[in-house]
């Protein structure tokens, strides 16, 4: 299958006056294939959002190379091509929403583009209606919950019908319910609309979702692998100061005990499949 | 000495075409010393609640007596109020403006009008409670700092004014699971060691299980459910109707019930559940 992103020895050096430059990322090779949802994990300063921003061109590479769509993203003339194939949405959804009404804020990106209004117009109703915010298109952003918020920002990347959409930590400031509606679009955007995803995220039940996972520490891929294969590792990712599921860890303790269940158990369902056997 | 709440509603722009109710008539008392965990989702009053309990909203009705002091009185001192009751808010590192940590923490207490000597003992505690070296970093930019770091220096600002009620809105957000756990320890090592009542608003149904004495959940401006967290968490389909959840091991416990396992299912961390799931299998073998 073709490659969305192709990175090849990334390496970015954060340069500031009078003080020593750090590496965030260190020679960091990635290919994600068209319509594969990533997940990234690993801690705060591990590299995760720095690597992100290369992909569609908020940072460029000090070394190495990063390919969208076999496009150079350091070639300045592919720049605003790369960021309507990849949008990105972050965390905060009140830094990322710009005009007082729905619609118009969604129509923000398109309106950039040069589109012609009837085509926006279009794009801004299928935007809104493939997150499911449509009844709330004449609404102000300010009435809206954080997880609906989340989905407008999304909408607003939806209507450049971007082909990747890049999440960094979507979910970090909304409730339950809200997490809950961002994953849910974010699967479905996924899955019926076979968009490339890449999700940068401190919950461990969110990696879970995804295709692949990369864990990162200090700059470096340090694990990598399905879902199942990398949270199998319990004590590795506790020394990284990151967490599994629930479950997972309670699977790793009951096999200690000497209970006989697979240790790459990921789910509710799953274990009560085993426990109940 | 606790916190007593009576009859408290706020309605926010009132007599206008956007007058909302944002706290319909609660009535909650809070012991001194007691460790609270408030939950619900947004907009269900949460931040509204605890606005009133440092004085940054005045009620639209209603009384709350804090430690004795009656706060909604109106010849009331701010600065009373915020001595016993520390807020710290969500993403408090964007409220860090000093140019060192140490006049970063100092503010306060410097603002109390305390001694000079008195201001240092209490930075100097406050910086090395939230787990950073005094010496080295006091001098150091906040702005030096990484984002976990920054936030633990805006949460030592508000210990260094000792209050006697500390309320953290969702301290870790946006933390890694190490930075969390690290804050969540210091959080509980000051309830213990200085009894400071703590109300700790967390999305984390996880954390709160493992953490609190008593859960408030706030739905739509009221209290919708109060009770020690094994008591709450009972309640899968009323917290799921109002956009919550319980820990994802209850989850498991209530399944394993459900299958008609002799389970107990009110276990709330993986501890309880290990132990309760092996107690079953025991009983088993035995049969």
């Amino acid at each position: 299958m073709e490659n969305m992103i192709e990175i090849s020895n990334l390496i970015y050096e954060y340069t500031s006056e009078g003080r020593e430059s750090v590496l965030a990322v260190k020679n960091v090779s990635l290919r994600v294939r068209k319509g594969e949802f990533v997940a990234i994990i690993g801690h705060n300063g591990s590299g995760k959002s720095t690597l992100a921003k290369h992909i569609n061109a908020l940072l460029l590479p000090t070394g190495g190379k990063v390919y969208v769509m076999g496009l150079d993203t350091s070639n300045e003339s592919h720049t605003w091509k790369i960021r309507q194939i990849a949008g990105m949405v972050f965390q905060n959804p009140d830094n990322q929403i710009v005009a007082t009404i729905v619609e118009e804020d969604v129509a923000f990106g398109p309106e950039n583009l040069g589109i012609q209004p009837k085509e926006i117009r279009s794009r801004v109703e299928d935007a809104l209606g493939s997150v499911d915010m449509l009844e709330y298109r004449k609404k102000g952003p300010h009435l809206l919950s954080g997880g609906q918020k989340q989905r407008v920002a999304i909408a607003g990347v939806i209507a450049m019908k971007p082909q990747c959409i890049i999440l960094d930590e979507p979910t970090a400031m909304l409730d339950p319910s809200g997490r809950k509606e961002v994953m849910e679009t974010v699967k479905r955007l996924n899955k019926e609309e076979s968009i490339t995803i890449v999700h940068i995220t401190h919950f461990m039940d969110e990696a879970v979702e995804a295709d692949r996972v990369i864990v990162m520490e200090e700059g470096q891929i340090v694990l990598e692998g399905k879902p199942r294969e990398v949270f199998a590792q319990v004590e590795t990712l506790k020394k990284l100061g990151l967490d599994v599921p629930q479950v997972t860890e309670l699977a790793d303790q009951l096999i200690k005990e000497g209970i006989n269940i697979p240790k790459d158990i990921l789910t509710v369902d799953e274990m009560v499949r085993y426990l109940c056997q | 000495m606790s916190i007593i709440i009576e009859n408290l509603t706020h309605i926010y722009n009132p007599k206008s075409p956007f007058e909302t109710t944002a706290l319909k008539d609660i009535s909650l008392c809070i012991e001194k010393g007691e460790f609270i965990g408030l939950i619900g989702h947004t907009g269900s009053g949460k931040s509204t609640l605890i606005q009133h309990l440092n004085g940054l909203l005045k009620p639209s009705t209603g009384k709350i007596i804090i430690n004795g002091l009656d706060i909604t009185q109106k010849d009331v001192k701010l600065k009373a109020i915020r001595q016993k009751v520390g807020l710290v808010f969500q993403y408090p590192e964007h409220q860090l403006f000093e140019e060192t940590i140490y006049k970063d923490v100092a503010f306060g207490p410097t603002n109390l009008g305390l001694s000079e000597k008195e201001i240092e003992t209490r930075v100097r505690a406050a910086i090395e409670w939230v787990g950073l070296p005094f010496d080295e970093v006091k001098e150091r930019s906040p702005f030096e700092l990484s984002g976990g770091q920054r936030r633990r220096v805006a949460i030592a600002g508000v210990v260094a004014m000792k209050p006697e009620v500390l309320i953290l809105d969702e301290p870790t957000a946006g933390l890694d699971p190490k930075g969390r756990d690290e804050i969540l320890e210091q959080v509980k090592s000051l309830h213990r060691q200085y009894k400071m009542t703590v109300i700790l608003v967390s999305h984390s149904m996880e954390d709160i299980a493992k953490l609190v004495d008593r859960i408030i959940v706030m739905h739509k401006g009221t209290v919708a459910l109060t009770g020690v967290p094994r008591e709450v968490f009972k309640h899968v389909e009323l917290l799921e109707e109002i956009g919550l959840g319980v820990p994802q091991i209850t989850y498991l416990m209530k399944k394993l019930k459900a299958a008609g396992k002799p389970i107990k299912e009110d276990a709330l961390t993986i501890v309880e559940a290990k132990q309760e799931i092996l107690n079953w299998m025991g009983r088993m073998k035995k049969c």
